[in-house]
């Protein structure tokens, strides 16, 4: 069929229907007109000729009609009139059309904006080219105690990333990352940055180009070399305001020089994280032992190579690596096949997605099922007006209007209901995008970047169809196939025959209710978890009234460390001078902040270990005081003393839970002893403290050594000071958080050191609150989720309970005027919404009792199918059924029966 | 009303159509007239079969339509075969005598 005729009759009919239709006006006219004149000329007088005529031609219009039909592109036209129709009908039903419209807009906004999250968060977490190649190096080590932690396996250490790169077969590039704060010095204010620090491989495995200059070469990593540094787009317009002549200059980072060589493009991250500076690690190949294991391992696949592959091949090596490294003359180098390292690599994906896709697909589901009810509630709407139109439809019917006429009458006005509420949906989704932002998670990586892009319109445009195609269907599947035998039947109008039309309202109602309590069934689970996680005693009280703030001290500003010891102790005197300060004390970390633990093998003096060795324990430094700083309260024995820091006292405090599991009560443990390895000194127990929950609230309390803030560096073999460079101070305050307080924090510090940037200011509240952001963020949106489905059960049951009143008018007054009780006749439809809403939530809890398993990880210190809630819910959703029938009941049994008799 | 008969009537009214203006162009009334003269008045075409046909065969252009004046100067629509509609004449021609020899010689026997 050639192909140019076609388009030309289609644009033609399209854009000059007025022509054609004039066309076509006038050759019918002639028509009949020859016609006409034939049968004069065959003899006929001309009243009867053309009357001849016209039935022969069997009605212009007719004609007309079925040469409009056969045109291309016909269907556009009669869709156009469809939505013509539709939307003058919506004109006159503004009170239906409204809630319609804004049901759909929440309805669908919220699904696209919580889409919009998980395609940007889920499907699409890593800007990196090809990256379905890039695999985390994770490493499993079940023989490692806690350092194998649940949320980053194994790390890596730098000479297992020299071996596997040397000699994997799988990879095409591989590197080790780790993340760390820097002083930026130098310039008007000092300032901490954060940075990454990255070896050879790294950039080449992300594979995204610079925005400026280049990327680190080999000799950049090579440890000798001059120093080099790239910058985040962030920083550069921060720091630089995006000035392009930026490379070549240096910065001083830490008190060391370092020459500015690239500039990263502006969506560039480390994996999932923001910096300011890249930096070289710089890895020593002839300077390495088999420890430390404090790195992150990213690495890019050959094409065709498999993950499994990958874990063989790298299997492979773990004895390569323990063959070609030592941790020291006389150290055994196979000590580590009691960890049973193995492999076992995730997608980079996987890995950064991580524990958020619970919660983003359960507040996926959540929504999803919201649209759902509120396209059942549209459903029901429009089963009752379609009712209503009934005797208009039938009669259509019968003159002849096909069934696919009416039906796609029916649909296209469902269609413009959904689509409008579709666009309206667009407007609920960037507000609904806002509020994510501003009130998710921290775990969600993004968000601040995410904006209703073409995927995300897409999906929305989509869903309004689908809703519209759902709810527009049922009134079609019931009146489409009305027949004129229907017209008949229908003039008995209000006769109680309705009942099989009641039956479909009630099933949509009976399905609502089911959905409303799976919404809310999961929301209460979520507030009961909110509630027992704020029931759980964390280790440290007001968390309001706690100011925490870090400060580091790079070797490069002071090298020794009693100097440093001496400089954060002077520090936490003047902050503890300022008026209002109660105590301020430090530690290398306080809990619940993010950053990697540290750990050490911790053996008990008289205990004897499984395979020889100790296990790994998880240790904090700190200063005097600062328990009583955090509010942790002293089980038994003593703090430390600034002489016992400075006397380099062999004492340590340990945990209350590390006290009961190696002597049995703290205060047995007092006087007891512990040590690191099995050569060095015994230090001695001088207190118990409260267990502390540093891995948050809905993570068990760990034993902790506490180490004085200075200590003898247990690794060399000459004694030397050691102690964190890089502290938390924990500072006791009403004033916490406000600025004037910061300013003077600031103040204090800079009095003993103008050099040491202050950075992570922020009160525990903030740091506490964090751990329970998660949590609350789907208690939030589960919540509304759930108040919307109630509100919309609610509306569901209110409108069918309603309609039924205003179908069994004329039963009604019957009844009244027989005798019956007022009474009687409201329980008589309050009882059918209860019977209805007790079969929703019958289904509703076989459904909800299944759909809580996959809350699982999401809940705390309550079970999938808590008894309270399991039982709470339905009686709030039978409350709620018997207020939204009540009204429409009491209509009812007000009814004047002669009123109600007269208005047939 | 099933789709096979349809077809096989639409297929003969295009093949009637298109044959009736291989003596030239008409309009409507014109070919309605010839088809009942070629086919012995077996088949009369009502306006509401022949105008749907004539105007789908010209959009997909076998037939191509301009106004003119007829016997009696009155302005009315012709139409012509093109270039297309001669092939699709052959085509329909061919298949139509492959179609009635078949019948007829399934008719026959016995």
């Amino acid at each position: 069929m050639p192909l140019l005729p076609i388009i030309r009759s289609f644009v033609r009919n399209l854009f000059r229907s007025r022509q054609v239709e004039s066309d076509l006006d006038e050759e019918i006219r002639s028509h009949l007109e020859m016609l006409t004149e034939e049968n004069i000329r065959a003899g006929m007088p001309p009243e009867e000729a053309q009357r001849a005529a016209r039935i022969e031609l069997g009605g212009m219009d007719q004609v007309k009609e079925q040469v409009r039909e056969v045109q291309i592109g016909n269907w556009i036209h009669s869709v156009l009139s469809d939505c013509r129709f539709a939307f003058r009908q919506f004109r006159k039903h503004p009170g239906f059309t409204a809630v319609a419209v804004l049901t759909l807009a929440f309805g669908i906004g919220a699904n696209s904006a919580v889409f919009n999250v998980v395609d940007g968060v889920l499907l699409h977490p890593l800007p990196y080219p090809e990256s379905d190649q890039l695999v985390a190096l994770w490493l499993d080590a079940p023989g490692a105690g806690g350092l194998a932690s649940f949320s980053t396996g194994l790390q890596l250490s730098p000479s297992m990333y020299i071996t596997f790169s040397d000699h994997n077969e799988t990879f095409q590039s591989m590197g080790i990352w780790t993340s760390g704060r820097a002083n930026v010095t130098g310039v008007a204010q000092p300032e901490e940055v954060r940075t990454k620090v990255i070896s050879d491989g790294i950039l080449q495995t992300l594979q995204v180009a610079p925005l400026l200059g280049r990327w680190f070469s080999a000799s950049d990593q090579d440890p000798r070399a001059s120093k080099s540094i790239m910058l985040s787009y962030g920083y550069w317009q921060r720091r630089f305001g995006g000035d392009p002549g930026i490379i070549g200059r240096t910065l001083q980072v830490d008190a060391q020089s370092r020459e500015i060589v690239g500039v990263m493009p502006r969506d560039f991250r480390m994996v999932d994280q923001d910096f300011d500076l890249l930096i070289p690690m710089g890895v020593d190949r002839n300077n390495q032992k088999l420890a430390p294991f404090g790195y992150d391992g990213i690495a890019r696949l050959k094409p065709g190579a498999s993950l499994a592959q990958a874990n063989a091949d790298i299997a492979r090596l773990v004895p390569v690596w323990m063959d070609s490294w030592s941790n020291g003359p006389g150290t055994n180098p196979h000590y580590y096949d009691v960890w049973r390292i193995a492999p076992n690599f995730h997608s980079l994906k996987q890995q950064v997605v991580g524990n958020i896709s619970s919660v983003l697909w359960v507040v996926m589901s959540t929504v999803g099922v919201v649209l759902l009810i509120a396209c059942t509630n549209i459903a029901n709407l429009l089963l009752v007006r379609a009712d209503s139109r009934q005797q208009e439809l039938c009669v259509r019917a019968a003159l002849g209007s096909s069934r696919g006429r009416i039906a796609r009458e029916l649909l296209v006005e469902s269609m413009v209901l959904s689509l409008t509420g579709g666009v309206v949906g667009v407007a609920v989704a960037y507000a609904g995008l806002r509020l994510l932002a501003a009130a998710g998670p921290a775990g969600l990586p993004r968000l601040s970047e995410i904006s209703l892009d073409a995927r995300s319109l897409g999906f929305t445009f989509l869903l309004s169809v689908f809703s519209g195609l759902f709810f527009g269907s049922i009134p079609v599947w019931k009146y489409a196939r009305a027949s004129a035998f229907r017209v008949i039947h229908s003039t008995e109008r209000t006769a109680t025959t309705g009942r099989a039309r009641q039956q479909s309202r009630n099933l949509l109602v009976v399905a609502q209710v089911a959905m409303a309590l799976v919404l809310l069934v999961s929301a209460a689970l979520m507030i009961r978890t909110f509630a027992n996680l704020r029931k759980v005693e964390p280790g440290f009280w007001n968390p309001g009234s706690l100011q925490t703030l870090r400060i580091s001290i790079p070797d490069t500003a002071i090298s020794d460390p009693l100097l440093v010891t001496r400089t954060q102790h002077s520090i936490a005197e003047q902050i503890a001078a300022i008026p209002g300060v109660t105590t301020a004390a430090f530690a290398s970390a306080v809990p619940m902040e993010d950053g990697d633990p540290n750990w050490d093998q911790i053996g008990v003096e008289g205990k004897s270990y499984e395979g020889g060795e100790p296990p790994l324990r998880m240790f904090n430094y700190i200063s005097p005081g600062y328990f009583q700083a955090m509010g942790t309260r002293m089980i038994a024995g003593r703090d430390f003393t600034w002489a016992d820091i400075y006397g380099l006292r062999p004492m340590v405090i340990v945990s209350e839970n590390f006290a009961r599991e190696s002597w049995g009560s703290p205060a047995a443990a007092i006087g007891k002893r512990v040590r690191q390895f099995s050569n060095m000194p015994w230090q001695e127990v001088i207190g118990v403290v409260q267990d502390v929950r540093v891995h948050g609230v809905d993570k068990d309390a760990p034993p902790i050594i506490y180490w004085p803030a200075m200590l003898n560096d247990p690794y060399t073999t000459k004694p030397t000071i050691d102690g964190p460079r890089s502290a938390t101070f924990a500072i006791r305050s009403d004033r916490a958080g406000e600025q004037s307080f910061i300013a003077q924090l600031q103040r204090a510090v800079w009095s003993v050191n103008s050099d040491l940037p202050l950075a992570s200011i922020r009160t525990m509240q903030e740091i506490y609150g964090r751990s329970l952001e998660r949590t609350s963020f789907t208690l939030v949106m589960l919540a509304i989720a759930g108040s919307m489905g109630l509100a919309l059960s609610i509306i569901g049951i209110y409108g069918v309970i309603s309609y039924a009143v205003s179908q069994r008018t004329r039963e009604i007054g019957i009844r009244l005027a027989l005798g019956a009780q007022k009474r009687e006749l409201r329980w008589m439809f309050v009882r059918s919404a209860l019977a209805l809403a007790g079969l929703g939530i019958a289904v509703g809890l076989i459904a909800a009792s299944a759909m809580v398993q996959f809350m699982k990880a999401l809940l705390f210190g309550v079970s999938p199918l808590d008894p309270w809630t399991f039982i709470a819910v339905p009686l709030v959703l039978l409350a709620a059924a018997m207020l939204a029938s009540h009204l429409p009941a009491r209509r009812a049994s007000s009814l004047d029966p002669m009123m109600a008799l007269r208005c047939e | 009303m099933a789709p096979e008969p349809t077809t096989l009537l639409q297929g003969t009214l295009d093949l009637l159509i298109l044959k009736s203006l291989v003596a030239g162009e008409k309009h409507g009334l014109g070919i309605s007239r010839r088809i009942e003269q070629i086919t012995g008045g077996t088949f009369q075409v009502k306006p509401g079969s022949l105008f749907p046909a004539l105007h789908r065969m010209e959009e997909e252009g076998w037939i191509s339509a301009f106004w003119g004046d007829s016997e009696n100067n009155r302005r009315a629509k012709y139409y012509r075969l093109t270039k297309a509609g001669q092939k699709q004449l052959e085509a329909e021609t061919q298949r139509w005598t492959r179609i009635s020899w078949a019948i007829a010689r399934a008719l026959e026997a016995s």
